[in-house]
């Protein structure tokens, strides 16, 4: 098993809820904490930690939806110390930066004794805490497209409490050229098993704009591609119905000012 | 002029009676110095861990802990078998408690386990790590049986009985029938009713349970470091049920990380790591850890109550029905019992109000659940809920607004003392004045515009008012006249030392409320000193004078009043001696800043680091008859009522989202009165930190078991408390009425925050709500039960 | 469990200690450095007692394992309370009352400390979203807000 930030790993070790025999700390090897631009891609190594990630002026520039969203994680305390790939290995489907990886269309670089390779976040997240890493393989890092002046990005969340795991929350972009709204990628959380892109979502909007559908109409779409869990306190209605209300204020920022807040 | 008048602690010159004195043992605690039962390393000393019931209800078939005994530093591993001959079990009732039943409760489960949690065997080994590793091997199996959890379920006829021995599943039931309630309602030009749900939540005291004991064989003498409330107490049933001479027990609680009425129960982790060090007879400590704590720290609330208020055609309440039925678990907790709880229901239903017609019933019911018992508020929000909720039915049925409908059924000032119906004596409350410096303080007008004009843009807000009383300063009418060893009186000693200096000991305990402070401020005072001249000694049953420890708002009122007179005795010898010494009389004497001084002109005569050094040292310079005595000891009991009531007005302004059901609390207001207010600023940390836990009781908190009886949120990741991200600032205020039956005339603080905080939060949801056409009581307030009620999502289950 | 030997420094002084690869960073400093200023209030990383500065940055002392800070500089409340700046914090801390029982005290401190540090001159909202992973159970939290805010107040005037 390896140990990244250990914000997951180790709870669970210390209520003796998991007694791995091998335990790798991998946080001090080089080159997996760095933050660089180049070519149109914005790279975040795996270890960076997550206020690393927040307070970085190359993501704010690049992929401010990051920026925004890292603000929900957990707390200071525990986003010093958490990290950017560890989030996504731990795969919860009520994460925040799993829903963003798939909101921006990012690339997961992955390594291993055999050599690399990259995969598509929606490619990444196959279920229940589960990933499609292999056996061996390690998260080295993560490519986003960064945001050109055509982008649009949207994050909000419904959270009892700051710092929650959301009841259920939304990651979103766009991009809006010349009059048309192109690939938005609206990511759900707390909405399955595993971070959700609401695919038939996205075709209504983008087929609508510059309208907007009413509201029965996302949850129409929403129920094709979500299906919310249930636990003692919250139902897969009320995530549902919470979902939609993101998803309408969403398409409206991306409407009134481009979602460019 | 008399002695009372001559000593009032208000217009002594110097006075600290008032003042926001810092406290002392602050100065430690923020540089890590600070003495919980972990912190402490004893020679030799063991860990206990435990393994517990998975099943809510079984029987125990088999227990195999061989493998567990051989496992690296386990030194034992005890089933109740080993145990039996070291601890006796304990049995939960009160005399006066009509009809209470229990059973008797083992410190290991002993056949059967009767909730999920409950402890099976005990692992003790060099360190915790291990005592747990072991646990892990222990194999215990179970019969499983059918769990009952549902309290209505519980008292149907055909109802599996928890404990057969007991006949049925009803542990406790009272009626109040008083007045003409069925003439009341026949009459009534309105009639309001409802159902509501009170969720079981608990204390969460941020320092576990702990306990470390050490058994010295030479002497059966048995020390006891724990975390605790009530340490004589606890000396007290430790040395029963181990079979102990009581002398030779001894309680020692330094710092304490919380309390809030966890810490004042008996529990069979506990008393087993008890009887292992006597078995031992080694030290063996025992700190819950937070999962633990979930499944065992008593629980609280778990209420379901049907009520309704009759009311004239002005809005004056006739009569209120009610009737209470709570789930305590599978036994009555030892030794206050889980009775009281409703029997306060019952009690303060109703209170500020002057209403004649009163019935209400109460019962109390086992289940196989984690054990219910007394924590902060005992009773009063329940109480405050009901009669608040009905009060705010009422305005909106006669149109009256909140406020006025309760300013016409406050309890007339002219009418105190007062009874009430339930029977309830109140000695003096100043509702009226609350409410009306409440409203003020609020700008209650200006709340009301901005909620018109909000709701415009369709913002929805809401304020809720609640008025309440609360129990204080209680007498030995609360648990010694139904047999429990559980002082009501308290002592406090003071010894003036060389130096000029006062060592005080008191029976009352410091949990973090600041007791330590406001004894020495009232010691101070009424002796002439520095505060800071003042040590204090709380929490050592071999130091301190015998009293009861922290429970039902005491401190400052019983503990207070001790220091008080004690303070006067030992100052009126002081004055004797340095009569003596100066050749004066010591009516012409006074002492001010540690000096003695001519009260007429307060020129100084003596410090009393002079009058120190004489009598400790050069006793041989003074009249042989003299016999000086600076070390004096008086006790308080408060006799004269039950209880010394207080009351106080909440008002909870809030913000809800219909869309996603999430609430907002935007301000909150609070106007108390506990009588003298000793220390200003610790009154008001008493009256938020106890608001909060109110409004974590209203938004956040609970408990959640599903039908068999498992505890589905028992982590901090899962059981939501109150966090500094969603509270607001609270602002309090105070309107003083000191109670007569003291000199210092101090009522108690600790829980009205508490007790109003969730009928404060309901009734401004309801108020936020009322456009919508709906109401809400069921707690806590979820997102998905307003977008329920709201009809944003189906009824029912699924959508 | 074979034991490691680590070399770290606590509060500016070197310790080394053998220690299991499971014991947590808070345990260490409370069994091994005993320090016992260090609370244990979960072992989940959610109440914040066990909050700690390791290189500077506040963490969660039950989520890191002492193993993993071979090498490392930690600072406890012990070691915050020894600095001029820190002492301000706990002076504020008492003056305004912002502890009662004092269990969470220490995390709160070494949470606010790092607020101060990187954001001098914070809004009370800020100062309550930067506390939100610290649990009191006694105050309400308004008092630990008012106790930072006079930090800041202070060292924005001198």
């Amino acid at each position: 098993m390896i140990l990244a930030g250990g914000q997951s790993v180790i709870p669970a070790l210390n209520m003796r809820l998991n007694e791995p025999a091998v335990l790798v700390d991998i946080n001090k090897v080089p080159g997996l904490g760095v933050i660089e631009e180049k070519g149109g891609v914005l790279r975040i190594g795996a270890l960076c930690r997550h206020e690393q990630v927040r307070k970085s002026v190359d993501v704010s520039a690049h992929a401010p939806l990051l920026t925004k969203a890292l603000a929900h994680v957990a707390h200071p305390a525990i986003r010093n110390r958490g990290t950017f790939g560890g989030s996504l290995c731990n795969a919860d489907a009520a994460a925040e930066l799993p829903a963003c990886v798939l909101a921006l269309g990012a690339t997961l670089n992955v390594e291993s004794a055999e050599g690399s390779r990259a995969i598509a976040a929606e490619d990444f997240f196959f279920g229940f805490f589960e990933t499609a890493l292999e056996e061996g393989e390690v998260l080295a890092s993560i490519d986003l497209p960064v945001l050109g002046a055509t982008g649009r990005h949207f994050f909000d969340e419904a959270a009892r409490r700051r710092g929650d795991y959301a009841l259920a929350g939304l990651a979103a972009a766009a991009r809006v050229e010349g009059g048309r709204m192109i690939a938005p990628r609206f990511a759900f959380i707390s909405c399955g098993d595993r971070p959700l892109l609401a695919g038939a979502l996205g075709e209504l909007v983008a087929t609508r704009y510059p309208d907007a559908p009413a509201e029965d109409e996302i949850a129409e779409a929403l129920a094709r591609d979500l299906e919310p869990p249930e636990d003692a306190v919250t139902s897969s209605a009320a995530r549902m119905r919470i979902a939609t209300v993101l998803a309408a204020r969403a398409i409206r920022e991306f409407q009134q000012n481009g979602g460019r807040a | 002029m008399t002695e009372a008048a001559r000593f009032s602690p208000l217009d002594r010159p110097n006075s600290y009676v008032g003042r926001s004195v810092s406290r002392p043992n602050a100065a430690g605690l923020v540089r890590g110095r600070g003495r919980f039962v972990d912190d402490l390393t004893l020679p030799r000393m063991l860990h206990v861990a435990f393994v517990r019931s998975p099943h809510a209800h079984a029987r125990i078939t088999a227990i195999d802990t061989a493998e567990a005994a051989k496992m690296p530093g386990v030194v034992r591993v005890a089933t109740i078998d080993d145990i039996r001959d070291y601890c006796s079990p304990w049995v939960g009732v009160l005399d006066h408690l009509k009809g209470i039943k229990s059973a008797p409760q083992p410190p290991l489960a002993d056949g059967k386990v009767f909730s999920q949690g409950q402890p099976v065997v005990a692992i003790v080994a060099a360190s915790r790590a291990q005592a747990e590793d072991a646990a892990e091997l222990v194999d215990v199996s179970y019969e499983p049986l059918e769990p009952v959890t549902d309290p209505v379920a519980a008292l149907e006829p055909d109802a599996t009985v928890i404990h057969p021995e007991l006949g049925d599943n009803l542990c406790f039931q009272r009626g109040i029938d008083a007045g003409e309630v069925d003439r009341a309602f026949a009459e009534a030009a309105h009639v309001v009713e409802t159902t509501m749900r009170f969720n079981r939540h608990t204390g969460v005291t941020l320092e576990p349970r702990s306990i470390l004991c050490d058994f010295d064989p030479s002497e059966r003498a048995l020390t006891l470091y724990m975390s605790v409330q009530c340490p004589h107490m606890s000396k007290n049933l430790f040395a029963k049920h181990l079979g102990l001479d009581e002398n030779r027990v001894r309680v020692v609680c330094g710092d304490v990380g919380g309390s809030f009425g966890i810490k004042i129960h008996t529990y069979p982790d506990e008393m087993t790591a008890a009887a292992l060090s006597v078995m031992l007879e080694r030290p063996v400590k025992f700190v819950a850890d937070r999962l633990e704590s979930f499944v065992t720290d008593i629980h609280a609330r778990d209420h379901d109550v049907s009520a309704r208020m009759a009311l004239d055609a002005e809005g004056r309440v006739s009569a209120i029905e009610m009737d209470d039925l709570t789930g305590i678990g599978s036994y009555s907790v030892y030794p206050r019992t889980s009775g009281i709880e409703a029997n306060q229901v019952l009690n303060l239903t109703g209170g500020p109000y002057a209403h004649k017609n009163y019935r209400a019933r109460a019962r109390v019911v086992f289940q196989n659940k984690n054990d219910m018992c007394q924590y902060r508020g005992v009773g009063h929000p329940i109480a405050v809920a009901v009669g608040e909720h009905l009060m705010d039915k009422a305005a909106r049925m006669t149109g009256l607004d909140a406020a006025e409908i309760r300013r016409r059924n406050f309890i007339p000032e002219d009418a105190y003392p007062y009874t009430a119906p339930s029977g309830a004596i109140y000695e003096r409350q100043s509702h009226h004045a609350c409410l009306e410096k409440l409203l003020e303080a609020c700008d209650y007008k200006g709340l009301r515009r901005d909620q018109s004009a909000q709701r415009e843009s369709g913002v929805y807000r809401g304020i809720g008012l609640a008025s309440l009383v609360e129990i204080t300063n209680p007498s030995p009418a609360f648990y010694g006249v139904g047999g429990a060893r559980i002082a009501s009186q308290d002592g406090c000693t003071l010894r003036l030392d060389p130096t000029g200096g006062v060592t005080l000991a008191t029976g009352v305990t410091e949990q973090g409320q600041g007791t330590e402070t406001i004894v020495a401020q009232v010691a101070a005072t009424v002796i002439g000193i520095d505060v800071n001249d003042i040590r204090v000694i709380t929490g050592d049953t071999d130091a301190v004078p015998y009293g009861g420890g922290t429970w039902a708002s005491r401190g400052a009122g019983i503990g207070g009043e001790a220091a008080f007179q004690a303070g006067k005795a030992l100052r009126w010898n002081i004055l004797g001696v340095a009569a003596t010494i100066l050749q004066e009389r010591a009516e012409a004497l006074d002492i001010r800043d540690g000096c003695i001084v001519n009260a007429k002109d307060g020129m100084e005569r003596m410090p009393l680091s002079e009058l120190g050094r004489i009598v400790y040292f050069r006793g041989d310079t003074l009249p042989k008859d003299l016999a000086p005595e600076l070390v004096v000891t008086r006790h308080y009991t408060q006799n004269q009522y039950p209880f010394c009531f207080t009351n106080a007005a909440h008002a909870c302004h809030l913000e809800v989202d219909p869309a996603t059901g999430l609430i907002r609390l935007l301000n909150y207001w609070v106007v108390e009165d506990c009588g003298t207010v000793i220390n200003p600023k610790l009154v008001a940390e008493q009256t938020r930190g106890g608001v909060v836990q109110g409004l974590g009781a209203a938004l956040f908190e609970e408990c959640l078991y599903s039908g068999e009886g498992q505890l589905m949120n028992g982590s901090l990741a899962e059981y939501l408390l109150p966090m500094a991200g969603e509270m607001p600032d609270i602002f309090v205020d105070h309107v003083t009425t000191p109670t007569a039956t003291s000199e210092l005339g101090a009522k108690g603080v600790g829980e009205a925050g508490t007790a109003g905080a969730p009928a404060a939060v309901m009734n401004a949801l309801n108020d936020a709500l009322q456009p919508f056409g709906v109401e809400m009581t069921d707690m806590p307030f979820t997102p998905e039960k307003v977008l329920r009620a709201l009809g944003r999502i189906g009824g029912g289950g699924e959508d | 469990m074979s034991r490691r030997a680590i070399t770290l420094r606590v509060n500016g002084e070197e310790v080394t200690a053998l220690v299991e690869p499971r014991l947590n960073l808070a345990d260490f400093l409370r069994q091994e450095a005993e320090l016992t200023g260090t609370h244990v209030g979960c072992e989940h990383g959610v109440c914040g007692a066990c909050t700690v500065k390791v290189d500077g940055r506040a963490v969660r002392g039950c989520l890191m394992l002492a193993v993993q800070c071979e090498g490392a500089e930690i600072e406890t409340v012990e070691g915050l309370a020894a600095s001029a700046q820190g002492s301000e914090l706990c002076e504020a801390f008492v003056e305004q009352n912002a502890l009662q029982c004092g269990f969470c005290t220490p995390g709160m401190l070494i949470t606010a400390a790092e607020l101060l540090d990187d954001n001098p001159a914070p809004t009370r909202e800020e100062v309550r979203d930067h506390l939100s992973g610290n649990y009191c159970r006694c105050t309400g939290y308004q008092a630990i807000v008012d106790a930072v805010m006079d930090v800041a107040a202070k060292r924005e005037m001198s």
